[in-house]
Order: structure tokens, then C-alpha cells, then sequence
């Protein structure tokens, strides 16, 4: 039993250590910065700053939600569909969802701005059927959002798929059986079962959708400051280290606010969270 | 039974899967009130019959006639039979109590209505008290009665029962067999069971149809079934049968074994080749010169209330079931008597059945590597 408790340690250490290294003390660093000023010495200030940018925090999880909610509704049919098919071509779909997810997010992301661009590939189009004027794409409210729903979107599938691929289809009858015609069974069947899959989704679309900066900058051009940007900011030009981390804790808050919302709505006793 | 009217009625049912044939011309009429077991061994094709009458598939030839109109292409929900699926299909997010009133809420019942149909099913099923408790905290037997009382909760005209006590362990089946049929007899409606449980099929059923490759062998009352088969496979897969080749000499004379036996039987030509069913427990065994047939014991199994003995006559083995005991390598004699003598026309299943030389098929098949599995 000993040797085997030492064992285990053995195997864990590097885990432990990856994860106080990596997790850990940035996080303590992270609350260290919140709440000191420039000289190192305790401060609220940070804190009491917040308040300014309470519409950017409003604006970012704005995004969020639109990008998580168009996931959502994107997701939650092709997973669907893709749990219903043969197993050939399920492995092969799976496949080409993950796909993308083999290249990287930025040139991903830096594609579509040639893609929406002023000459790119749509405008391109446009003129070709005679359009005079460039469509303006790029910079736009709606080049952000198609930029995190593209990102993200695997992330609503995959969770979505699993759980309805392990779906015991016979519930489906059942619910027929007993006089639930196809919309009632997927209100009274198949989604309240889903509700997991569609947890992790949500979790794994919003976070990261909520924190994006990357995907404001090339495809919002600026425009459209998000929190992401804000923190950014603050780290790369601003210098302000501590307004930085202040920002980024109030985040890690809200979105745990978030989740803990939607935790609290979906879990019930025995449905653990999905991943993948 | 006494109240004949039919209430559904398959005619010429034939259905393919990838061109393999599961159903071939299946006809079948079910009166109300019946208790009507489909049985057969697993890729029979009961399932499948079963799934037709609740319209989870559609047959490719021939109508499924519900109380007088045919309901073909009629979606499952729309109609009046409901089913108890083999794993029970139980809803896990809903509670004991919301699961046996799913299908009351989507009639919009009112609530008092509700709760009054759901607290007489669990009643019904004897689990009174248990509304709120969660499904994945019920044992299988307790499951098994929430499906029971979900289905009946709508109050079918006809309720399919797909092996619904297969899962459950030898002596809560027993017991669920006899609350089945109470169960059936009180409310007084059609039951569809599906099983591949010779002695499940015997004792709940009021008519029996036996299936093997998507084709009805028989269909009769137990005693029916058991008495007179109706042809070597329904002899082998009920009970346990000696099947030998004889020939039919004239009416009331039947001649295998190498002698010529009275019998009870007429009806066929004359010398008919014809195949000689005599069950293990109709076999007397007395000494070998009062015999009319010989032979060797080659083994004894106690068995409780009897002994089963296997006796090397001429080379084919018989199975005999008898209180006297026997030694192995005993001679002795058997002795049949006329009306113990069934016998079957010659079919496809012809010399396949009824020696006791070797296991059963199922057990050749499980230590035959090349055999497919297969699963319905």
C-alpha cells in the first residue's frame, strides 16, 4: 500500500508541479498585481478603476453570449444529425470538424481578413457581378462574431456529438411510444438529456469568446475594444501591470459567476460535465 | 379467449434489411384480450414483428390492420399500443412519478387527473411511495415495474412485450411472470410478448407462435404447441424431444426404429416418410426383455425431481426423463405407448433435431470460431 501511495505521488509530481508552476503562481501573481500600485505596496486603486471600464466588461460578454448562442444554434442540428448517421461518414464528419483545429488559430483568423477585406475574396466577387462600392465586412461587429463562431465552433460540436451519440435511442421510442410526436420528443426527451453536452459547449465557446483579443484586433481592426483588448492594452503599451491584473481577475470572476449560473440550471445529481 | 374479437391482424408481412430477409409472409391474427407470446430463438424475427405493430418500422409487403383499419404508415404516437422495451427505456432525467405521467402530459391531462392515474399504476405495480425517487436508484426489477406502469398509464388497448424479463435473475423472473399475468387478466387488455423462453412462453401464454427464420412455424395453445408440434423445430425448441425417422405405413401404424408401433395418428399416404416426435418424460424404462426397444445407458443426470438418461439405441440416442435410477452402461428396455407417438410431416428442419449425441446448437456455435454472432 505504502510503495503504492509513493508510487502514485511519483507518477502525480510532475502534474503537481506543471500545474502550481503554471496555474498556481500566476494566479497568485495575477492577485499579487491587483492589488499593489506601481511601488509594490497594497493598494484598492486597481479595484476602484474597474468601474471605468464597466461597459467594456458588459460589451465583451455581449459578444460572448451572441457567439455562444449562434454556436449553439449551429451546433446543436449538426451534432444532431451527425449522431444519426452511418458510422463511416460520422468518422469522417468528426474528422473534418477537428480539421481546423490542426491549424493555427491565428493564421485561421488572419485568413478571413482576406477573405472580408476590402479586395478580398467576397468583395471580389461582388465586383465581378458589377458592384461598384467595396461591402464593408471587415471592421465590423459581425466580422468579430463570425470570427469566434468559426474559432469556437468545434467546441459546441464535439460535446454536443458525444452526448447524443451515446443517447439510448430506444428513449426516443419510448417517448413516441407513449404519444410524443418528433418536437415534443426533442423538447421532452432529447434536449433535457443534451442539457451536459450543451454545458460544455457553452463553457468552452464562452470562455475563451468572453477573453479573445486577437480576433477583435484583425478581423474588428480596432474598432471593437473588448476586454481582451483592454487587458492587452494595458500589459503591452500601457505598462500598467496592475490595472492589468485587476481587469483580468474581474473576469476570471464574471465568468465563473457565468458558469456558476449555468451549472446551477443544468446539473442535476449524476450529469458530469463532457469534455469531448 | 372467451371474448374473441380481433384486434389486430398482420397480413402477409415481409420485411428485408439490406436484402437480408427478417420477416417472410408473416400472417397473423390477435384477438382482444389475448395473451399472445411470439416466440423463438434471437434473429427469428419477433422483434421485428413486434416493432411493426408499434410502428417503429414499416413492413416492405403486406398491412397491419388495427381494429378493423389499416394503419400502415401510422407514426408510433399515434397509436393505441405502447411497449415495454427490452432494457425498460426509462426516462433518467425525469423522477418514478414523471416518468409514469410522460404520457399522461402529453394528453395535457389535468394535474389532479395525473395524480390519480399515476398513484393507482404504482399501486398497480406495487411500488407505492417511490414517486420521487430517482431512476438510477431503482434496482432492475423495480425499473422493470416503472416501465410497466408507464405504459400502462395510458391505457393501451394493446401493451408489446419485448423480453421484458431478461434481464432479471431466475427467481424475480418467476415471480414477474405470475404479477404479468395477474396484471394482464385484471385490466383485461391485449398482451404482445416476445421472448425466447420455451418455459416463460408455456406458462403466461393463451396462444403461442413459434418463429424461426422469419417464418411462423405454429401457432396453437401451449398444450397445442406442446402436445401435437407441427414440425421437428417447434418439437426441438419446446421442450425436449426424441425426433426420429419413421414411415407411415397405414393410419394408426407407424413404423421406426427398425419396428412397427400403433399409434394415434391418420391423415397420411400411405409410406409416407414422416418424422416420429416422443417426448423424454413418455418413455417408460423396463427391464430389456419386456422391452420393445433396447439399448444402452450411456448417461445419467440427476436432475430432482427425475433422472434424464441417455440410452444408445441402434446408434441413435434417446432421452429419457424417469424417477426409476439407472446405471450408466445399464441395459434395458423402453416401452412407448400409442398416444405418447406424435407424428410431423417431413419439413426443412427434417433430421436436424432430436438426437441427444450431441450439445445443443447453441453450445456448438459458441465453440464454433467462424460463427457470426448475432444480435436482434
Amino acid at each position: 500500500m505504502k510503495q503504492s501511495s509513493f508510487l502514485k505521488k511519483i507518477i502525480n509530481a510532475p502534474y503537481m508541479l506543471w500545474s502550481v508552476l503554471f496555474t498556481v503562481a500566476p494566479l497568485i501573481m495575477v492577485i499579487y498585481y491587483a492589488f499593489t500600485n506601481a511601488d509594490g505596496a497594497f493598494s484598492l486603486d486597481n479595484i476602484k478603476q474597474i468601474g471605468d471600464y464597466a461597459s467594456t466588461f458588459i460589451l465583451s460578454m455581449g459578444y460572448g453570449a451572441v457567439a455562444t448562442v449562434i454556436c449553439l444554434l449551429l451546433a446543436y442540428p449538426f451534432a444532431y444529425f451527425l449522431a444519426h448517421c452511418g458510422v463511416s461518414f460520422k468518422r469522417m464528419s468528426v474528422m473534418l470538424v477537428m480539421l481546423p483545429m490542426w491549424m493555427s488559430f491565428l493564421i485561421r483568423t488572419y485568413s478571413w481578413m482576406t477573405i472580408l477585406g476590402d479586395s478580398g475574396v467576397v468583395n471580389n466577387f461582388l465586383f465581378l457581378l458589377g458592384k461598384k462600392e467595396p461591402l464593408p465586412l471587415l471592421n465590423t461587429p459581425g466580422a468579430v462574431i463570425l470570427g469566434m463562431v468559426y474559432n469556437f465552433l468545434p467546441y459546441m460540436i464535439l460535446p454536443l456529438y458525444t452526448v447524443m451519440d451515446k443517447m439510448d435511442n430506444s428513449l426516443v421510442e419510448a417517448a413516441q411510444d407513449l404519444g410524443s410526436s418528433k418536437l415534443n420528443t426533442l423538447r421532452r426527451v432529447i434536449l433535457p438529456l443534451s442539457v451536459p453536452g450543451i454545458a460544455s459547449g457553452v463553457t468552452m465557446v464562452f470562455v475563451p469568446s468572453v477573453s479573445t483579443f486577437y480576433i477583435t484586433q484583425k478581423l474588428g481592426g480596432g474598432q471593437i475594444n473588448l476586454i481582451g483588448d483592454v487587458i492587452e492594452g494595458q500589459f503591452q503599451t500601457a505598462y500598467n501591470y496592475n490595472l492589468g491584473a485587476a481587469l483580468s481577475l474581474v473576469l476570471m470572476v464574471l465568468i465563473l459567476i457565468c458558469l456558476g449560473v449555468l451549472n446551477y440550471f443544468t446539473d442535476s445529481e449524476d450529469n458530469g460535465g463532457v469534455l469531448i | 379467449m372467451k371474448n374473441s374479437k380481433e384486434i389486430i391482424k398482420l397480413e402477409n408481412i415481409s420485411v428485408a434489411f439490406d436484402g437480408e430477409t427478417i420477416l417472410n409472409d408473416i400472417s397473423l391474427k390477435i384477438d382482444e384480450n389475448e395473451f399472445i407470446t411470439l416466440l423463438g430463438p434471437s434473429g427469428c424475427g419477433k422483434t421485428t414483428t413486434l416493432r411493426i405493430i408499434a410502428g417503429f418500422l414499416e413492413p416492405d409487403k403486406g398491412d397491419v390492420i388495427f381494429d378493423g383499419k389499416k394503419i400502415n404508415g401510422v407514426p408510433a404516437y399515434k397509436r393505441q399500443v405502447n411497449t415495454i422495451f427490452q432494457r425498460y427505456a426509462l426516462f433518467p432525467h425525469l423522477n418514478v412519478y414523471e416518468n409514469i405521467a410522460f404520457g399522461l402530459r402529453l394528453r395535457k391531462e389535468k394535474e389532479d387527473e395525473i395524480q390519480k392515474t399515476v398513484s393507482e399504476m404504482l399501486s398497480l405495480v406495487n411500488l407505492k411511495g417511490f414517486g420521487n425517487r430517482n431512476i438510477a436508484s431503482l434496482s432492475g426489477g423495480q425499473q422493470q415495474r416503472v416501465a410497466i406502469a408507464r405504459a400502462l398509464a395510458v391505457k393501451p388497448r394493446v401493451l408489446l412485450l419485448d423480453e421484458p424479463l431478461g434481464a432479471l435473475d431466475l427467481k424475480l423472473r418467476k415471480d414477474m411472470q405470475v404479477e404479468l399475468k395477474s396484471i394482464q387478466q385484471k385490466l383485461g387488455i391485449t398482451f404482445i410478448y416476445v421472448t425466447h423462453d420455451q418455459e416463460e412462453a408455456l406458462s403466461m401464454s393463451d396462444t403461442i407462435v413459434v418463429m424461426d427464420s422469419g417464418k411462423i412455424q405454429q401457432i396453437g395453445t401451449p398444450t397445442d404447441v406442446y402436445n401435437e408440434p407441427a414440425n421437428a423445430f417447434v418439437a426441438d425448441f419446446i421442450g425436449e424431444s426424441n425426433i426420429l425417422d419413421g414411415i407411415m405405413h397405414e393410419d394408426f401404424s407407424v413404423e421406426f426404429a427398425g419396428i412397427k408401433f400403433q399409434c394415434v395418428d391418420k391423415g397420411f399416404k400411405k409410406d409416407e416418410p414422416v418424422d416420429v416426435v416422443i417426448r423424454p418424460e413418455d418413455v417408460d424404462v423396463v427391464p430389456p426383455e419386456d422391452g420393445m426397444l433396447k439399448g444402452l445407458v450411456t448417461s445419467v443426470t440427476f436432475k430432482g425431481v427425475h433422472y434424464e438418461i441417455i440410452v444408445d439405441v441402434e446408434g441413435f440416442k434417446w432421452m429419457i426423463q424417469t424417477t426409476e435410477k439407472s446405471e450408466v452402461d445399464d441395459y434395458i428396455g423402453i416401452v412407448v405407448k400409442p398416444e405418447e407417438i406424435h407424428i410431423m410431416k417431413k419439413s426443412q428442419y427434417s433430421g436436424l433435431y432430436g438426437d441427444y449425441s450431441s450439445f445443443s446448437d447453441e453450445f456448438d456455435e459458441l465453440s464454433d470460431p467462424t460463427a457470426e454472432s448475432e444480435e436482434e
